[in-house]
């Protein structure tokens, strides 16, 4: 075997590896997602952040524009403090509404921003004061339950 | 006598403990002169390539079909376990991460073992038993230099390739069963695949651990070839130990760098 088949051969086996490494960050991964678009921070407070996971998307209106970067406990509020970065594109009014929603039933976890009419925009770092927690199926099931038993006892005693 | 045969069986076992230890300190002594005679693998890149040649691409042909193979399988289980709970068109994330994070590396480390990192052995063992390494020693000319670190940077260099290939074979594997032979949608196979898995750190940690088996399965082939005893007999031992120490140091090292690499998230 002489050098240049064998450099031929060796050529082309680095440039398959290399295309398969790239296959699988662009394909197979995102790694067009991961392009550091510049963003600013947000913060919000939430009674309950459910199963909210770092890393989990920022949505407005269903179109990614964000990910949780982290949650920590206010032991002086007793509530849930998520830092968002959110892409330097998007700005939103003093006003929005942070929710944290669930996609479908057993879906993942994401923060929907519900933007308001408010003129004065927020700055990197700002908090979002407007924050709905997560719905917690347990409690919304213990909810029902104490309301059905209420119509129904309700409806008992005027029977009666 | 039961007080001699105690004796003879303590005796047995410290030997064979200090055997073990001095050959572990002997193994990373080695792998420091490797290192240290690692620029001379750069400066004649001729004698790298040449075995990039015999490790990486001769290995090509098992890694490829292996990986399709594997793929379609991953494919044909996965989709018979998701549709189960309906998820059948989360197959694609599935056969991504089981690929990318663990079975690309692992089984493509451990094809390489056995395909490459024998040969290196036996390759070596036998210039130790017919006596070319001696003979190279007196022409002044390091072996290490010469033998061992181009075999040592051609394996580390090819197997993050191979194990990269790997995966992209298994992926395409599971495109063929998932997409054209069951029917689910090319959108949700990709997209999932595309929205479960990161680049950071999915990709990224398969990369690295391929690198870290790499360096497993050349260092313990190198090794082995130039601590073989000179025999015919002493040379198949060494391939063999070859094999089965690097798939111990392949499965081994993975469960440690998975604790480390993806320990539950969040």
């Amino acid at each position: 075997m002489d050098r240049g088949t064998i450099d031929f051969w060796v050529g082309l086996f680095v440039v398959i590896g290399i295309g398969a490494i790239v296959f699988l960050a662009l394909r197979v991964g995102n790694l067009t997602s991961l392009q550091r678009t510049p963003s600013y921070r947000l913060e919000a407070a939430f009674d309950n952040i459910g199963g909210l996971k770092l890393r989990a998307p920022v949505k407005a209106a269903g179109v990614v524009i964000g990910r949780v970067e982290r949650v920590r406990f206010d032991p002086t509020m007793y509530r849930a403090v998520v830092t968002m970065s959110v892409d330097q594109g998007y700005q939103f009014s003093k006003d929005t509404i942070a929710s944290i929603l669930t996609s479908g039933l057993l879906g993942e976890v994401y923060i929907g921003l519900d933007a308001g009419g408010d003129t004065q925009m927020l700055a990197d770092g700002g908090m979002i004061t407007k924050t709905q927690s997560a719905v917690v199926l347990e409690k919304l099931i213990g909810q029902f339950l104490f309301d059905k038993a209420a119509t129904l006892g309700e409806a008992k005693n005027e029977n009666r | 006598m039961p007080a001699d045969a105690l004796t003879f069986v303590i005796r047995r076992i410290g030997r064979a403990t200090q055997e073990s230890v001095g050959r572990l300190g002997f193994a990373t002594r080695f792998f420091a002169l490797v290192l240290y005679h690692s620029p001379a693998a750069f400066m004649r890149l001729q004698l790298t390539f040449r075995e990039i040649y015999f490790s990486g691409v001769l290995s090509l042909v098992i890694i490829l079909v292996s990986g399709l193979f594997v793929g379609m399988v991953l494919g044909l289980q996965g989709y018979d376990a998701l549709n189960k709970y309906g998820a059948g068109d989360s197959l694609g994330i599935f056969v991504g991460l089981s690929l990318v994070r663990e079975l690309g590396p692992v089984v493509a480390g451990l094809l390489f073992a056995s395909r490459a990192g024998s040969a290196v052995t036996a390759e070596i063992g036998l210039m130790k038993t017919t006596e070319q390494i001696a003979a190279m020693e007196m022409m002044a000319v390091d072996p290490l230099a010469r033998i061992v670190a181009p075999r040592f940077w051609g394996g580390i260099i090819s197997m993050p390739l191979l194990a990269a290939l790997f995966s992209v074979l298994g992926v395409f594997g599971a495109y063929i069963v998932g997409v054209r032979l069951i029917g689910l949608d090319t959108g949700a196979f990709w997209g999932n695949m595309r929205a479960g898995i990161e680049f950071w750190p999915d990709v990224t940690n398969g990369i690295i651990k391929s690198i870290v088996f790499g360096i497993a399965v050349s260092l313990i082939a190198v090794f082995e070839g130039y601590v073989a005893t000179p025999t015919a007999e002493g040379v198949s031992t060494a391939t063999t130990r070859t094999v089965v120490e690097s798939s111990l140091a392949i499965l081994a090292l993975d469960f440690l760098l998975t604790v480390f690499m993806f320990r539950g998230g969040a």
